[in-house]
């Protein structure tokens, strides 16, 4: 099934969504990652923004300063970074902020599938790597917060078909990649067996 | 006794080459990579991850339209040199001069620098740092140039990398489970379909540099050596028959190609390592001759 949505995400926008769908976005895509969770989460300062019905991107983006954006900022390069360093933040990103949604590449684990089934929520896989797509389909950088952390910022983004985006993991606790990696150590015992190694 | 040339300009050629090649290794993607990627989605079988390949190939086509990097990641800069014999160069002179490029390419670009201090996390905003850029440098009978590869190696697949201190007695069995465990234990994390470059034998560290030099080998040239060839192609038909698939949500491609280098090592050892290369396979090379004529390549 192929979804076309905007935030902000209500309730059932992130319930109809189921793994294997694809996704396609338009509007505003929070950019934030390591340092940013690490300020909102370990040193207690809340975003400075409302992020309820939020679709959050695990991203550090390359800018250049320019007058005629709106932030002051016209995006360079714009990708996508492994989402599992940032595990231990997702529970918090729903249950005190209202996120709805997480794009990055590379997965998360089994406490966010967990959060995303007791609040509402869906992973999105974006294809990693591929930044130079990405970045056309950034219209602009609207607002640039916490400019201390460039490039790890709290960024607002405005985007055009952003995509296509995969749903990985969705609100019925289903997740690709813990199907896949189940069926590849399933694999991997018979694959063991055809090379005449043992376990 | 081969006589010996002092290559001119050899400074101001060295610095302008580090900043070509790495701004260029983020934006070109080579040949054999794209060969790679296109015949992996004219064979795969899972919808999905077709259209991720697809993603990809479109990815490495804006870049060449519009001069752009292909990912954000701007990595870890990495130089492989080889000089050959015949042609005399201040060596660490050539090293501060690709050093001042990589530099220049970061300010100039400009590009994100991604290095920063080991303890403080300090970022000095130059993609340089103690030990970084990260050079490697040999020498060899068999060329009359100085061989440079530059690798700017992304963090997504550096940090799949894996070594294990096997035991004699775990035999070549124990080298293929580990490759196998370790590609199945990183799952979508390394952007696949990777490049698996896998070290055999040598001491620790060598056997770890042998690993992440294989994964600059061009994508289907295969070992030299008949068996360890064969290995090759075992581990990748292997890996590939896991399901893992493009970004580890499933699929017939999770690697393009496995790579091999093995080194003598002690009785008592029999170490591998695992480093991963992410699917765009980023490297640029330049051959350096004598009279300061300079071949651009891959």
């Amino acid at each position: 099934m192929e979804h076309r949505l905007r935030a902000p995400l209500s309730d059932g926008d992130v319930r109809r969504l189921r793994v294997g769908d694809a996704v396609l976005l338009d509007g505003t895509v929070w950019g934030l990652r390591d340092a940013t969770l690490i300020r909102i989460f370990d040193q207690g300062q809340a975003p400075p923004v409302d992020l309820r019905g939020g679709i959050l991107l695990h991203v550090a983006p390359s800018v250049r300063p320019s007058a005629a954006a709106p932030s002051g900022y016209e995006p360079m390069t714009v990708g996508t970074t492994t989402s599992t360093r940032m595990e231990r933040f997702t529970r918090g990103l729903l249950r005190d902020y209202g996120v709805r949604a997480i794009i990055g590449k590379g997965g998360l684990l089994d406490d966010s599938s967990a959060a995303f089934a007791e609040y509402g929520g869906a992973y999105l896989a974006i294809v990693g790597g591929a930044a130079s797509v990405e970045t056309e389909q950034v219209e602009a950088i609207e607002r640039v917060y916490w400019k201390d952390l460039m490039p790890e910022c709290l960024w607002q983004f405005r985007v055009r078909a952003f995509g296509p985006l995969t749903v990985a993991m969705d609100s019925q606790g289903a997740s690709l990649y813990r199907d896949v990696a189940r069926t590849a150590r399933e694999r991997l015992a018979a694959i063991y067996a055809k090379m005449g190694l043992r376990p | 006794m081969t006589s010996v040339s002092t290559l001119p300009n050899a400074e101001a050629l060295f610095e302008d080459l580090g900043r070509r090649l790495y701004v260029d290794a983020q934006i070109d993607i080579p040949p054999d990579v794209r060969r790679a990627l296109r015949e992996a989605a004219a064979r795969e079988t899972n919808r999905g991850a077709r259209g991720m390949l697809t993603t990809m190939l479109r990815a490495v086509d804006v870049a060449d339209r519009k001069q752009t990097l292909v990912c954000q990641d701007t990595g870890i800069p990495i130089f492989w040199i080889t000089i050959g014999r015949g042609i005399a160069v201040d060596g660490a002179a050539m090293l501060e001069a690709l050093r001042r490029g990589v530099e220049r390419a970061t300010e100039e670009t400009p590009l994100r620098s991604s290095i920063v201090s080991a303890i403080r996390r300090e970022n000095r905003h130059t993609s340089t740092g103690d030990g970084v850029p990260v050079f490697h440098v040999e020498f060899s009978t068999a060329i009359d140039y100085i061989d440079i590869v530059m690798m700017p190696k992304g963090s997504g697949s550096e940090s799949m990398s894996f070594l294990k201190m096997l035991l004699p007695a775990d035999g070549l069995a124990g080298v293929k489970k580990f490759v196998l465990d370790t590609a199945v234990e990183a799952g979508g994390r390394p952007c696949p379909p990777t490049i698996v470059g896998v070290g055999i034998g040598g001491s620790s560290d060598l056997c770890m540099t042998l690993a992440k030099k294989a994964t600059l080998r061009p994508v289907g040239q295969r070992h030299p050596q008949s068996d360890i060839a064969a290995l090759e192609v075992e581990l990748r038909d292997a890996i590939n028959s896991t399901g893992i698939g493009p970004m580890g949500l499933g699929g017939d491609t999770t690697v393009l190609d496995v790579h091999i280098e093995t080194a003598w090592t002690h009785i008592t050892l029999n170490p591998v390592a695992v480093n991963m290369q992410c699917w765009r396979g980023e490297r640029r090379r330049a051959r350096v001759y004598a009279d300061g004529r300079v071949d651009i390549g891959y």
